[in-house]
């Protein structure tokens, strides 16, 4: 098996040699190029890698430095890591649709000479702020279009790079022998990369992780979900985050399975679909897009496909679930559901891509139960992890047949966890981080005395089935004035599991109630709209109409009678809401790059209508400065309404109890 | 701004002169006694009030037309009558100012629609799907692919182009032309209706087909901006008569040309 051979590579380019003989003719890396998949084998990689390390070398890049990494999931900047990790260098992935001050922060903080850049666009990005980056020397593309006049001193293409590597492969027989020498000396404690935290609480910090924790923690995972070389993965989300570092580069080289690259983003669905995986992680958000695509789809289709479609959905809804838990069904479930596959779910399952997908897992923000059940019921193995940066990802995760939509599953393995008397999650693992790159101080704020790492997050470890349950961020955790307690994003998730709502905003602390600022969904409510003839022209104009209001402010008041449920929660019910007229962007600051909201920022931001919030008025204005993609700013003003919630009556303490 | 051309797209000889073209309908002169040429690798800009002849102009360089007087000279050959399709044949080809897509097509199609001319296995060959006819397929496939890439359409590829959003269809349709591997390509508005991103997005790929395939480029916009910014020279039509020829710059200051987009006092 691959994971017993594991045991001896200690470091990323050793694995890649190790895979290259074991697999050599098995297909390590697939891309899309002119509609018609590429594929490269183990042993092809290795070669290639070999001349780009080659390369690189002769430019001047030198064991210890860091070099950025900055695009899509594309194989060149897969082997860019590769090369780079050969060379003892340490790769710093960035976002590629960070936008260029963000770019400049993360490449001026790791003080790379060298960035490895997909295109003209990250070219142009990175020469806009060259006079903050006086450490940076060379750059690297994979594209050339659009680049030929551009001035080469300082700007090369990754081919030129790997065919002169290549060449000097070739003629001198002592450098292959210095570069083995090179890939000898490489330990398992060296740093194997820098991730950028995304930065939810405040500027972003560079993650390192090591050879040997990152190739242990990759290995207790593939054992866990038992991958093998025989598996695929479509890296289709950001390079520079964790859980594609994860999921695709570190488990792919631990367990030799193939990483497929899309086309481009906004073909990854139908590359999906092409490609098959049999290892999927999505967020949340992807999974929940999914679903509006097809439920509004389905309102399209013809009267019997939908009256089909939704009866075989209610029969998955009943036995999907217990069937793939192996717990009992009676005989006509199983029928049923046997019908129901053929006709309804595994087309649906088709068509997004999921027929041969053995293992899936979501992670990031909390998921919504029915979302959740919906893709289990119709045969999807999804299951939840939780984890973070400084983990190298992974703290709990699901194991099969244990699976409930408010855990995120037991500790994982060689997992050390344990809840600090605050409520916070605090955890020790083969893969955790050996520090804040540059940041000693941070790194001792994150560190208990006895060498755990703080999450930041309050949970609770679930009596009944002994796995962990996340809240919130502890520090997020807030009083309303009359001391109940206020977890804001249990209330925004809450919201945000109706499909009609995209995004939420909840104040309450140190306030006397509880009041929200929301999205709407525009694909949703643009589709209720169409449907009840209620006419718009932008985004501001539907979430202003009336209507709108009214269909919002139902969802609310559900909400509350949820809350009320909970006697913690009954005093934190949602007095006033109002729809935000413009959607929350990362490009304004407002989310973050992997969209999550930043609360504090908004709050400052939307000043106005936090106060109008509170002090009763119906009505309130407010001028709010966008950033476009290019970087050119403009302003979008409104006058937004805000609409008075009923609550729910405090249960009496009999009924409660 | 315009990089530096390469050598290979050095704006040089003439490729197409027109003179002297006259072109009425009944007693309605679309176009008298004008003459201008259009030089290899330039991207040359035609501008002009509503009604002032551009469009018939064009019309009349790829054959749709035939002017009742004067003389069209493309690639050295004088020809007072010319059909589109020999124009096309010739090395023209053109987008039009309403969209003339086949809308139950796939963009895929409608591209490869773009290589009909370069097919050179007859009819029963290509029935056959086989042999040389299959190599053949293949190759303007990889050649469709190319465009499909460099206009980054790639996620359409499979969609019924009746079903994209305008700027989509006006890029498919660029497609299309780019796919015959033309020598002189006429854009007729092909920033029309487009809101300010895609007109940016549309900039870009005018510049690149002109700096990546060399192919000289004459437009029709209306966007002065777009126009100041893309062209080499521009020729400005009013009423049918030509009224200036020149760089940008020359244009922007000729008396004549703010009169006639100004209005003049009488």
């Amino acid at each position: 098996m691959a994971q017993d051979a594991a045991a001896p590579a200690d470091t990323f380019t050793k694995l890649l040699i190790r895979n290259a003989e074991l697999f050599g003719k098995r297909p390590a890396m697939r891309h899309k190029d002119l509609g018609v998949w590429q594929t490269w084998t183990w042993s092809e990689v290795l070669d290639i890698v070999r001349a780009y390390a080659v390369g690189l070398h002769r430019l001047g890049l030198k064991r210890g430095e860091t070099i950025a990494v900055v695009g899509a999931n594309r194989p060149m900047l897969y082997w860019s890591v590769m090369a780079g990790q050969m060379l003892g260098a340490i790769p710093v992935p960035v976002y590629a649709d960070a936008v260029a001050d963000e770019l400049a922060y993360v490449l001026a903080h790791a003080e790379g000479r060298f960035a490895a850049v997909e295109d003209q666009e990250q070219v142009d990005k990175l020469q806009s702020v060259m006079p903050r980056l006086p450490k940076l020397e060379q750059m690297f593309y994979d594209e050339k279009r659009g680049l030929r006049d551009y001035d080469h001193s300082r700007l090369h293409s990754m081919d030129d790079i790997i065919a002169d590597g290549r060449k000097a492969l070739a003629e001198d027989p002592k450098v292959g022998a210095w570069l083995d020498a090179e890939i000898a000396v490489g330990k398992g404690s060296d740093s194997s990369i820098i991730i950028y935290t995304s930065g939810t609480t405040g500027a972003s910090k560079g993650v390192m992780l090591t050879n040997e924790g990152s190739i242990k923690a990759a290995t207790d995972t593939v054992k866990f979900d038992k991958l093998t070389e025989n598996d695929v993965a479509l890296a289709y989300l950001p390079l520079a985050w964790v859980g594609d570092h994860y999921l695709n580069y570190a488990q792919g080289m631990v367990a030799g399975f193939c990483t497929a690259c899309p086309e481009n983003a906004d073909t990854a669905m139908q590359d999906l679909r092409e490609i098959g995986p049999s290892f999927y992680f999505a967020p949340p958000r992807t999974l929940e897009l999914l679903l509006t695509r097809v439920m509004i789809r389905m309102e399209d289709a013809g009267f019997l496909k939908r009256k089909m479609f939704h009866y075989f959905i209610g029969v998955a809804r009943r036995y999907g679930e217990r069937i793939l838990n192996g717990q009992p069904v009676p005989l006509i479930g199983r029928l049923l559901y046997a019908i129901g596959n053929i006709l309804v779910y595994g087309p649906l399952k088709n068509v997004l891509g999921f027929s041969k997908v053995r293992v899936a897992y979501t992670a990031g923000e909390a998921i919504g139960p029915d979302l959740f059940n919906f893709y289990r019921s119709i045969g999807l193995n999804l299951k939840q992890l939780y984890g973070q940066t400084e983990a190298f990802l992974y703290v709990t995760a699901h194991p099969d047949g244990e699976i409930y939509s408010d855990t995120v599953g037991p500790a994982f393995p060689n997992v050390d966890l344990r809840i600090a008397e605050n409520g916070e999650v605090q955890f020790k693992s083969p893969g955790m981080f050996s520090g804040y790159f540059r940041d000693e101080g941070k790194t001792a704020e994150v560190m208990t005395p006895d060498g755990y790492v703080k999450t930041g997050d309050a949970g609770f470890i679930d009596e009944k089935t002994g796995h962990l349950k996340i809240i919130d961020r502890a520090k997020d955790v807030g009083k309303l004035n009359d001391g109940t307690l206020f977890p804001p994003k249990y209330i925004e998730n809450k919201l945000k599991f109706f499909p009609n709502i995209r995004e939420v905003v909840a104040y309450g602390d140190k306030h006397d109630f509880v009041a929200v600022m929301l999205n709407i969904d525009l694909t949703a409510v643009g589709s209720w709209a169409e449907r009840n003839n209620v006419v718009y022209g932008s985004y501001q104009e539907l979430a202003g109409h009336p209507r709108v209001y009214d269909m919002i402010a139902e969802h609310v008041a559900e909400v509350n009678r949820s809350l009320a449920q909970d006697k913690m929660m009954v005093g934190a019910q949602i007095k006033r809401f109002l729809i935000l007229h413009k959607e929350l962007d990362a490009d304004d600051g407002e989310l973050t790059r992997t969209q999550k909201v930043r609360r504090g920022f908004i709050a400052e931001r939307y000043a106005p209508l936090v106060k109008a919030l509170y002090d009763g008025s119906k009505e309130a204005d407010i001028a709010t400065e966008v950033t476009f993609e290019d970087g050119r700013k403009g302003t979008i003003s409104a006058r937004v309404t805000i609409r008075d919630m009923q609550t729910e009556p405090v249960p009496s303490l009999e009924k409660a109890a | 701004m315009r990089a530096p051309s390469g050598p290979e797209v050095a704006v040089g000889d003439v490729l197409l002169s027109v003179e002297n073209v006259s072109l009425s309908f009944g007693g309605v002169k679309a176009v008298s006694e004008v003459s201008f040429d259009i030089r290899k690798g330039e991207i040359r800009a035609i501008i002009g009030p509503n009604g002032a002849g551009k469009t018939s102009m064009l019309n009349v360089i790829n054959g749709f037309y035939h002017p009742q007087e004067g003389r069209i000279t493309f690639k050295g050959e004088t020809r007072t009558k010319m059909r589109p399709y020999e124009a096309a044949r010739g090395g023209i080809a053109r987008t039009f100012q309403n969209l003339a897509l086949f809308r139950g097509m796939t963009a895929l199609d409608n591209i490869m629609a773009g290589r009909t001319l370069r097919m050179h296995k007859n009819i029963f060959w290509q029935l056959l799907r086989f042999g040389p006819a299959m190599t053949e397929e293949v190759e303007h496939r990889r050649h469709v692919e190319e465009i499909i890439d460099f206009l980054k359409i790639q996620e359409i590829r499979r969609t019924p182009v009746g079903r994209l959003p305008y700027g989509l269809q006006k890029r498919v349709e660029l497609g299309r032309a780019l796919a015959m591997e033309p020598e002189l390509l006429l854009l007729d508005e092909p920033m029309a209706g487009m809101n300010m991103e895609e007109k940016e997005d549309m900039s870009r790929f005018v510049l690149d087909v002109n700096d990546y395939f060399g192919t000289t480029i004459a437009l029709i916009e209306h966007d002065m901006g777009v126009v100041m910014d893309l062209s080499d020279r521009v020729l400005v039509l009013d009423h049918g008569i030509k009224i200036a020829d020149g760089t940008p710059g020359e244009v922007k200051s000729n008396q004549a040309v703010i009169d006639a987009y100004l209005g003049v006092a009488h």
